[in-house]
């Protein structure tokens, strides 16, 4: 597992709301139990752990629903950091 | 119990300064949203928009040396506060001021003074800030201003719920008022909250609506924020009718309540006991009701759930209902939205003319009332409601009749 993908997962289990012992790249966000401020608090924790900028608004966005699983949270931190190194 | 009356009205808003301008303009359907001019580094704000008060220049209203002790908020509310008492036609003598309340709603309190003052110790790396920071910052500095400017020695505080501020505070006004507790009250709200620390914190929150804030639209994207106060002066109806003073309208009931729930979620039910405790305190019936001054901040949910409370609490009467959000065009005044809104239901029901909802785009399914969409209409008012929902869960309503 990269680097990224381990620390995503440290940062949504803060936030899951579901007795479950690990956090898994299949895992869906909604059945982790995020509601929206965790889902704030989560692109709060990912902009400060990466140092980078997530567009993010939570009228218009809805990462239970953009970002099934946690799998996809990695892919697309992995791409906006790559992008920032670009 | 006395019935309690409105017989002044001041205000100063992104619409204009006085309490006239500001409803003419609500009517006309006109936006007080522009882009952000009080912030020093705007380029460092992801926020471009907000609805500013502008051109106001406080040296038109007050002494230099008198505004060493005044935030922009305080400066906001003593106009106001001026204003209404010019309306009212009173004089507070000595034995009328001593039963005069000053209740003034306030979410964040002196902000301007705060961030100015931080910003000396964190960035110019000064040690020290000026001597009236404490004084100007504290959320009970407008109620102490008014105070102390009018010359109100009756009971006076701030109240702090955060969106509904203005309102809870006039409804407490209200409430000592139709007790006897007190013969006069100045109550609203005041907030001037456009500074670089508080964007950033709603910016943060991710609910701020990049271009402007469209409530109960489709594809709506959020709120943006405003600033400003409204007062207003109420009295008993006796009281008033006895010094020949001109009723610009009546307050009868108040609903207030608590979610207990989530810290930013809205909710159904706890929205539904504000208004339905309102109605019942005003023994008013749903379908006493033609107009509601919504909370309609523009956010995805509160507006989906004002919606949902509004179908909970009117049923079938909820499609008759005019419902629109003055927000549309002075954006969230947090703590002075309430008194705002109140002035703009106020003066709706003394024209017959339903404020509108501005940068309606279409419909949203979820919102599937009548919003006045983009345009004032013209209809007779014989009560209304004025919804105020903050976060924490705190809500607050006043309803309001035309004077008969």
């Amino acid at each position: 597992m990269s680097d990224i993908a381990s620390d995503v997962i440290e940062i949504i289990a803060k936030k899951k709301r579901v007795e479950k012992p690990t956090v898994e790249l299949t895992d869906r966000l909604d059945a982790l139990g995020l509601e929206s401020l965790d889902a704030v608090e989560m692109i709060f924790d990912l902009e400060e752990k990466f140092d980078i900028e997530i567009p993010y608004n939570a009228n218009t966005n809805n990462p239970r629903t953009e970002f099934g699983t946690v799998g996809e949270v990695v892919s697309a931190i992995e791409k906006i950091v790559a992008n920032k190194k670009s | 119990m006395n019935r309690v009356v409105v017989t002044g009205l001041g205000t100063i808003s992104p619409l204009g300064h006085t309490t006239a301008s500001y409803w003419d303009s609500v009517k006309q359907g006109i936006s007080g949203i522009g882009p952000i001019t009080l912030v020093s580094t705007p380029e460092q704000l992801t926020q471009k928009v907000a609805a500013e008060v502008k051109n106001f220049d406080p040296l038109r209203h007050f002494e230099e040396r008198e505004l060493s002790t005044l935030d922009r908020i305080s400066q906001f509310a003593v106009v106001a506060a001026r204003e209404a008492i010019i309306q009212a036609g009173i004089t507070f003598d000595i034995p009328l001021s001593l039963r005069t309340a000053t209740i003034i709603g306030t979410g964040v309190g002196g902000q301007t003074t705060l961030d100015e003052s931080f910003r000396r110790l964190y960035v110019e790396k000064k040690s020290r800030v000026f001597p009236l920071t404490i004084p100007k910052v504290m959320v009970n500095a407008p109620a102490s201003q008014i105070s102390m400017f009018c010359g109100l020695r009756g009971p006076a505080f701030a109240v702090a719920s955060a969106c509904a501020s203005a309102t809870h505070a006039i409804g407490l006004a209200f409430q000592m008022l139709r007790s006897g507790a007190v013969d006069c009250a100045v109550a609203g709200g005041a907030e001037a909250c456009i500074t670089f620390g508080t964007l950033r914190g709603w910016e943060a929150m991710r609910v701020m609506a990049p271009d402007t804030v469209r409530p109960f639209s489709k594809d709506r994207k959020g709120m943006v924020l405003g600033e400003g106060a409204a007062m207003l002066i109420l009295e008993p109806l006796e009281r008033a009718r006895a010094r020949g003073a001109t009723i610009l309208g009546e307050i009868v009931g108040f609903g207030m309540g608590a979610d207990a729930a989530d810290l930013t979620a809205p909710d159904k039910d706890g929205m539904a006991r504000a208004m339905e405790n309102a109605l019942a305190d005003a023994k008013l019936a749903p379908s006493d009701i033609q107009y509601v001054n919504a909370h309609g901040t523009g956010t995805a949910a509160n507006d989906q759930t004002e919606t949902q409370a509004l179908h909970q609490v009117f049923g079938a009467h909820a499609g008759k209902l005019g419902v629109s959000s003055t927000k549309s065009m002075i954006g969230h005044a947090l703590g002075a939205a309430g008194a705002l809104e109140l002035v703009a239901t106020l003066m709706s029901i003394r024209e017959s003319v339903m404020p509108p909802t501005i940068g309606y785009l279409g419909r949203d399914p979820a919102c599937d009332l009548d919003y006045v969409p983009n345009e004032a209409r013209v209809a007779n008012i014989d009560a209304a409601l004025s919804n105020s929902f903050a976060f924490g869960g705190l809500n607050a309503v006043l309803a309001v009749k035309k004077f008969t």
